[in-house]
């Protein structure tokens, strides 16, 4: 597999910030997002309770959610500031596999999930599926 | 039901915007209202539409899940978009990429196998239609 470098005129470090940025913005959006859902609580029993209009309500109204949007919305504009200096065969499969680790390790630490061993093996699992199907050949 | 909607709305809809936004003419800032436009072309309607489908669903699943169980499981969205360009557009893939798959789907197996929420029992463990799951571990103790 041919590992692709970032474009010259942009340095290492650099190219690795902008792409921390993504995983980061990204990670902290996330975890930010299902805080809020858990703070909800289950949207399948409220909709059953007072409808999707009640459902909708209850996620429009809590001030997490939209933290947690705004961070994702930050971290898809991070994403297209990268893709400016950096090639898309780097930039997607490296912040999409990324992401996967990170929060796993976010989920453990801020939200007190139970990451045991079986989540582990799958968040790397999948973290070197995703950059496998992403980066490799056509 | 809701992990298989994530895992299929996500990707087909960024395919529908992909195909809608090559038949668009190109869209500067200068002309915002060619923006506008864009949105009421079909396909990207239909990828917008798709996209609503999969943070709902998204959410819906955060909120009865955790998120280190949800997050793999949107990773099968890729295995679907490669599956879908491997059986319908007649594309090949390269074995690198039918190990990525693989991976996917044993990783995703794997979590699914879990309870799906922190401090509860385990509550149902959704099916995945899409995924033919190698045995996997069954006897693997669950570590609290």
């Amino acid at each position: 597999m041919t590992i692709p470098f970032p474009v010259p005129q942009i340095g290492f470090l650099a190219a690795a910030a902008m792409i921390a940025a993504v995983v980061l913005t990204s990670t902290t959006g996330e975890v930010l997002t299902a805080a809020a859902m858990k703070s909800i609580g289950d949207l399948d029993e409220i909709r059953a309770r007072s409808g999707m209009r009640g459902a909708i309500r209850a996620v429009l109204t809590c001030p997490l959610f939209f933290a947690g949007v705004s961070f994702l919305a930050l971290a898809f504009f991070a994403l297209l500031l990268a893709l400016n200096y950096l090639p898309v065969s780097l930039v997607a499969p490296a912040s999409a596999s990324l992401t996967l680790v990170t929060n796993a390790i976010a989920g453990k630490l801020f939200l007190h999930e139970n990451v045991d061993r079986r989540r582990w093996i799958s968040a790397v699992l999948v973290c070197a599926g995703v950059y496998l199907l992403a980066n490799g050949r056509l | 039901m809701i992990l298989g909607l994530v895992s299929l709305c996500a990707p087909l809809g960024d395919s529908c915007l992909a195909r809608g936004m090559s038949h668009v003419p190109p869209i500067t800032l200068v002309h915002p209202a060619s923006l506008i436009a864009a949105v009421f072309t079909p396909w990207i309607a239909l990828g917008i539409a798709l996209l609503i489908g999969f943070f709902a669903s998204y959410l819906t699943a955060l909120s009865w899940a955790d998120l280190t169980f949800v997050l793999p499981a949107t990773g099968l969205g890729n295995v679907v978009i490669a599956l879908l360009s491997r059986f319908w557009l007649h594309e090949a893939i390269s074995l690198e990429r039918w190990a990525g798959i693989v991976l996917i789907t044993v990783g995703v197996g794997f979590v699914a196998q879990g309870p799906s929420l922190t401090e509860r029992p385990a509550v149902e463990a959704p099916v995945f239609a899409e995924s033919e799951e190698p045995a996997i571990l069954l006897e693997e103790e669950q570590v609290r």
